[in-house]
């Protein structure tokens, strides 16, 4: 659904390319998460592929088209973006804010069609967020911010939603809520792409894993195959074991005291 | 907002035209300014509320009208409550050719001819500045090119005006200060076009408006082509500024006041946001007009002076609010 090609991206006045000849795909019902340390490089893959950055090499393709043969609109109806940061300017009501997912669908004049409203309605009640439709969007706690704007992206609709970091600043109980959601966007046939620092959530979740390192893929496969303590060890650059969750068995990460110094 | 505010709004802007007529040397009372109208008063009185009155509260209430949209598209666009239009550059840049025209000799016409071309140049400097600096439809960084271009312009109003005789300056002065009182149908009529243009492309941007405010990054991602977004607003902007500070000098606040007051009153969407401050921005400086008319007789205050005499009070209690 989602490939990335061979993806290079430099900022101006730096060395270091923020991603070097990174490939990956994301495809219909899995969730793919990218992983890695702060500043690997996957908040770039985002901002990519919206258009925020330019290429220095590569592609970036949305089933077989680039997206740079497609116009901004057009892109936006097939895949969903919930960007790590949104600070809106002004306070609007919270169901306004989840109907302007429904901009690339509409005309210049043409308001909400009946299909439209039906895509508000059911992102609305995907998310639970049905209690907050009438207060404003300043107003509302990190976690139903979090979750309003998860319903925006699926009231948007199209096959693929991309998620940077959607659990920042959100407790435990919060947390999962919005990765079973994820996990049921997936079941329905989206393909999901999710960016993540919750390494052990991720490898609960996920489908597949990819690692990013410096800008460059260091590892890509299953949570099993990329949860590997020597691998992470090395990206992180942390001591850290990595051993099974006791629920279901899944690769967890523990990370360790630094070793005193004798 | 409700149909019943929009019905207000449209009321009082109707109230402040009437009395807008009415007030003057010559008070007329609002039987007679209804039949000056309908052409069945008599001859001096339809003369008085036609050409001289009409004219007047009309370019007023375009004024109002251009600066209060361009300002509640430029707040949201740029995601900044301090934008306005004349941030552009505008107002420094319509200032310099005005005076530059005042002191080359330049008569009447030519001057905010002059003033518009200045304005029109100060806005195409400030979004070639940005560019240059690489802000790929960045707001801010077209703002600080406008605080840049707009402290070029007065730097050279200080020189030109330096070595300028007592009549330059005061001319120079005079459309610094705003007013409508040069007002005539040809000005009106003309002002009238750049008004609708402007208004009804900030119209059809309203939507993309709406999402731009979320952020660049969002916005991207929900299919809105920023940079081409941003750059209709600030060009539309930049017409709509022009267009009143040639028929009227600067006319300073009402871009930056008019928006908050309409976001007030529970306006959301930029649709109706702009359509508000249009509005609510045409019987501000309507009424501002007929202050300046009245307050000192026989000589007239400078419209921009009751503007931002109007706009202090306003902010003080917004920031108490806010702290």
């Amino acid at each position: 659904m989602i490939s990335y090609h061979a993806v290079t991206v430099r900022y101006p006045h730096r060395a270091r390319a923020a991603l070097d000849d990174v490939s990956l795909s994301a495809l219909r019902g899995q969730i793919t998460a990218v992983v890695g340390p702060n500043g690997s490089g996957k908040s770039t893959l985002v901002r990519a592929l919206v258009g925020r950055v330019a290429l220095d090499r590569g592609a970036i393709r949305i089933d077989d088209v680039s997206v740079l043969h497609s116009t901004r609109r057009a892109m936006a109806t097939r895949v969903a973006v919930v960007t790590q940061r949104e600070e809106p300017a002004f306070p609007l009501v919270v169901r306004q804010y989840i109907a302007l997912g429904r901009y690339p669908h509409l005309g210049l004049w043409r308001g909400h069609a009946p299909g439209d409203t039906a895509a508000v309605d059911a992102a609305i009640a995907l998310t639970q967020t049905s209690l907050l439709v009438k207060r404003t969007i300043t107003e509302l706690s990190g976690g139903e911010w979090q979750r309003v704007r998860l319903a925006r992206a699926i009231a948007q609709g199209g096959e693929a939603i991309v998620l940077d970091e959607p659990t920042t600043f959100l407790d435990v109980g919060h947390e999962m809520a919005v990765f079973e959601l994820l996990s049921r966007l997936a079941r329905d046939g989206r393909a999901v792409l999710l960016v993540s620092h919750q390494l052990n959530l991720v490898a609960r979740f996920a489908d597949r894993m990819i690692l990013l390192h410096d800008g460059r893929v260091a590892a890509a496969g299953t949570p099993g195959e990329v949860m590997q303590g020597s691998i992470l060890e090395r990206v992180y650059d942390w001591p850290l074991v990595v051993t099974r969750d006791p629920a279901i068995g899944a690769p967890t990460l523990v990370p360790l005291r630094a070793r005193p110094r004798v | 907002m409700t149909t019943a505010r929009w019905c207000l709004l449209a009321l009082t802007l109707a109230a402040a035209v009437v009395a807008g007529i009415m007030v003057g040397t010559l008070p007329l009372s609002p039987n007679v300014v209804l039949r000056g109208l309908l052409g069945t008063a008599a001859p001096m009185d339809i003369a008085v509320v036609r050409e001289l009155r009409l004219p007047r509260v009309l370019l007023a209430a375009l004024v109002g009208a251009g600066l209060g949209a361009a300002g509640a598209a430029l707040q949201g666009a740029t995601r900044n409550v301090l934008a306005e239009p004349y941030l552009l550059g505008v107002s420094g840049g319509a200032a310099m050719g005005a005076v530059i025209a005042v002191a080359l000799g330049a008569r009447a016409p030519l001057v905010p001819l002059a003033g518009f071309a200045g304005a029109l140049g100060a806005v195409a400097l400030t979004l070639l500045v940005a560019r240059a600096a690489g802000g790929r439809g960045d707001a801010r960084i077209v703002l600080m090119a406008g605080v840049v271009v707009g402290a070029f312009a007065n730097a050279a109003i200080m020189v030109a005006l330096a070595g300028a005789d007592a009549s330059v300056v005061r001319g120079a002065l005079w459309w610094m200060m705003g007013s409508a009182a040069d007002a005539s149908w040809v000005s009106v009529r003309s002002l009238a076009l750049y008004v609708a243009v402007g208004i009804a492309i900030l119209l059809l941007l309203a939507r993309a408006i709406d999402v731009l405010a979320l952020g660049e990054e969002t916005a991207a991602g929900m299919g809105v082509d920023v940079a081409r977004v941003a750059l209709g607003v600030y060009v539309a902007g930049a017409l709509l500024a022009a267009g009143t500070v040639a028929a009227a000098g600067l006319v300073g606040f009402v871009g930056l006041l008019v928006p908050h007051l309409v976001r007030m009153t529970g306006a959301r969407t930029h649709r109706s946001i702009i359509s508000g401050a249009a509005l609510a921005g045409a019987t501000l400086v309507v009424m501002a007009d007929l202050l300046a008319r009245i307050a000192h007789p026989p000589a007239e205050l400078p419209l921009g002076a009751i503007t931002a005499l109007l706009g202090v009070p306003f902010f003080l209690a917004r920031l108490r609010r806010l702290a």
